[in-house]
């Protein structure tokens, strides 16, 4: 195990107001993730495996607590701070794809590095990204072309085109059938081997965790169990 | 992001939904057309009065008896000793020629048909002075006034409602107020002027009118001095000639001049106020419907928002900050504000032209006008509006949490 932490978070506390009721989301949750790890994030649901991820990706702020990102501390960022952390620093992969359907997969690639404000190669930039998902025949089609497959792919170039600390992968085979789903993680695993992003999924199926190196699972708002997996303690 | 890359994704994005924002484009394009085409008929207008009030002739002026707020009593009556003094070249080195006028409404009546109209007793000077000119026949002349003769030269207009047409009637008899008078001319159509239709009139030689038909207290009496000036710049210098000769002969008190000296400025001035007045009045009604374009706008744009939260949620999980949103939406709401502008200028200008054509085919020369001041106008305004009702959804986008966007179904 590195001494190279990428995410530290200490006593996370998250309270939403629901009209007058306060619910905890999270009550104290600590994580330290290495850097290249791959990490699964498990827990029933309302467990606070999504505020976490909101977290830890940078699109939410905790109640309290104190976060730091790749060396960045973000917890009093104010949103634009935030947006550009989570530019430079957090590659996500949803469920639903999430691609802009009206655009190419090139410019649904490309769209990262102009909220970078990067003009130089960055079509060059995201084609490469789009190569090494394999989809080096497929730039200038559009979502609504591509099988679902395809477009979690269009999805993975997207967020490593940054060249991100972290990818946030939320339920990344949840909308792909079995066989499909095994070549998306398959991707994911090679991507982390070869580039050394950090990759943490978060995932209810056991099967997808068990392809992981490390397991953490919530409930009710704390860390309850994390632990090597099989393959992880290798 | 830069501009380009803002403007080609809003279009893009505008594209994807033609039908909407077609619809919404039309409003502005209404409001903007508006706009252009009641600026044009006011200009058109303006320009058609003020014409028509330098058609009663340049460089004139007018005098009147009785001071301008009727704030002097006993006001002495202007007379032709008054004209001859005002004529004379070294006591009034800037006026060109005087002409007395002698009015009354009197009934006119030839071949059955009767009218009641006024009739001025006039010189052979005021034809020139008027710029009247003679269609047919003569006009009246100095054997007219020496002889005190009974002739009448008349308006077009008088001549159709007497005679059913105006040519061919030079030499038909009338009656004014029961006197037999013989028309020896009639002039060409002047169109409406300051003090109505100025073809709707009669005039008989100034000796006949003074003698026969117009009985006043003092025998050589006027109701009104028409001086041309002799040239427009002289026209105040003019005023103040004619003033001081006026006020030296009727021995008036300073600051209580029993005249009015009106000049044809004066009556522009008048005209120019109402009409830019009924300009903008006008063209506020069309700025409304401008408004009610905007609104239309706002509301897509709100709309837009709305179905387009879970995009924004994600383009701001990529990184995209407060400004990037508000700059992507802006842009959508200017475009369209500013096509309908384009368009709206367009059918402005085609509105302007269909009234021409309809004015013009009903007898009425009137030129409605585009100026550029109305075109950079509507374009400024709808392009502000665009941003203004546009500020709004643009804002609220900007500020929506990444989180609960990215979660919105």
């Amino acid at each position: 195990m590195t001494e190279d932490w990428v995410v530290v978070a200490d006593d996370l506390v998250k309270t939403y107001k629901m009209g007058e009721m306060e619910v905890n989301a999270l009550q104290g949750a600590s994580v330290k993730i290495g850097r290249g790890e791959v990490v699964s994030i498990m827990g029933p649901s309302g467990s606070g495996k999504s505020t976490m991820m909101n977290i830890i990706g940078c699109l939410d702020r905790p109640t309290s607590g104190s976060y730091m990102l790749d060396g960045e501390l973000v917890a009093n960022m104010t949103d634009d701070q935030l947006a550009s952390v989570r530019n430079r620093k957090v590659g996500f992969v949803f469920q639903s794809f999430n691609l802009l359907s009206r655009q190419t997969a090139l410019f649904n690639v490309e769209l990262p590095l102009r909220y970078a404000g990067q003009v130089e190669n960055r079509r060059q930039r995201a084609a490469d990204a789009l190569i090494s998902v394999g989809l080096g025949d497929r730039m200038t089609h559009r979502p609504t072309e591509l099988s679902g497959g395809q477009q979690q792919r269009v999805a993975i170039a997207r967020a490593i085109v940054n060249e991100p600390a972290i990818i946030m992968a939320d339920e990344p085979t949840g909308n792909l059938d079995s066989k499909v789903g095994k070549e998306i993680m398959s991707l994911l695993l090679d991507l982390n081997k070869q580039r050394g992003t950090t990759l943490i999924i978060v995932t209810h199926d056991p099967k997808i965790a068990e392809q992981t190196q490390r397991v953490i699972r919530l409930s009710d708002g704390v860390v309850e169990d994390d632990g090597m997996t099989k393959g992880g303690a290798q | 992001m830069n501009l380009s890359q803002a403007i080609l994704e809003a279009l893009e994005s505008l594209s994807s939904n033609k039908m909407r924002s077609g619809l919404t484009v039309l409003g502005i394009v209404i409001g903007v057309a508006a706009v252009i085409a009641m600026l044009a008929v006011g200009t058109g207008a303006q320009d058609s009065i003020t014409g028509s009030i330098s058609g009663i002739g340049t460089n004139l002026l007018f005098v009147f008896r009785g001071a301008p707020d009727d704030s002097v009593q006993n006001s002495k009556p202007l007379t032709m000793q008054d004209a001859a003094a005002i004529a004379d070249p070294f006591a009034a080195p800037s006026v060109q020629m005087v002409a007395p006028v002698i009015e009354g409404g009197f009934l006119i009546a030839a071949a059955g048909e009767q009218v009641n109209t006024s009739v001025s007793g006039v010189t052979p000077d005021f034809f020139p002075l008027r710029n009247f000119v003679i269609a047919e026949g003569e006009p009246i002349t100095e054997e007219h006034l020496l002889g005190r003769a009974s002739v009448a030269v008349i308006g077009p207009e008088l001549a159709d409602s007497l005679f059913g047409r105006h040519d061919g009637i030079v030499g038909e008899d009338l009656t004014i107020n029961g006197q037999p008078f013989r028309v020896i001319g009639v002039w060409e159509a002047k169109g409406g002027g300051m003090f109505g239709s100025e073809d709707n009139r009669a005039l008989i030689p100034f000796t006949t009118a003074q003698t026969r038909l117009i009985q006043r207290r003092t025998r050589d009496q006027v109701d009104m001095l028409l001086v041309e000036v002799v040239d427009s710049e002289s026209v105040p210098q003019a005023v103040d000639e004619v003033s001081s000769i006026l006020r030296t002969r009727h021995r008036t008190d300073v600051g209580a001049d029993d005249f009015t000296v009106f000049s044809q400025q004066d009556f522009l001035q008048t005209a120019a106020t109402i009409t830019s007045v009924l300009t903008i009045f006008l063209g506020g009604i069309a700025a409304i419907s401008l408004l009610v374009g905007g609104i239309g706008i706002m509301n897509i744009m709100l709309v837009s928002v709305t179905e387009r939260t879970k995009e924004i949620g994600l383009r701001k999980a990529l990184g995209a900050r407060k400004r990037d949103i508000l700059i992507q939406f802006l842009t959508e709401s200017s475009l369209l504000s500013l096509f309908g502008g384009i368009i709206g200028i367009g059918f402005g200008w085609l509105i302007a032209f269909i009234v021409e054509r309809v004015a013009l085919a009903s007898g009425t020369p009137f030129y409605p006008r585009i100026g550029i001041d109305a075109v950079l106008l509507a374009t400024i305004f709808s392009a502000a509006v665009g941003l203004f009702f546009g500020i709004y959804p643009a804002n609220r986008a900007a500020n929506l949490e990444p989180v609960e966007a990215l979660r919105y179904e």
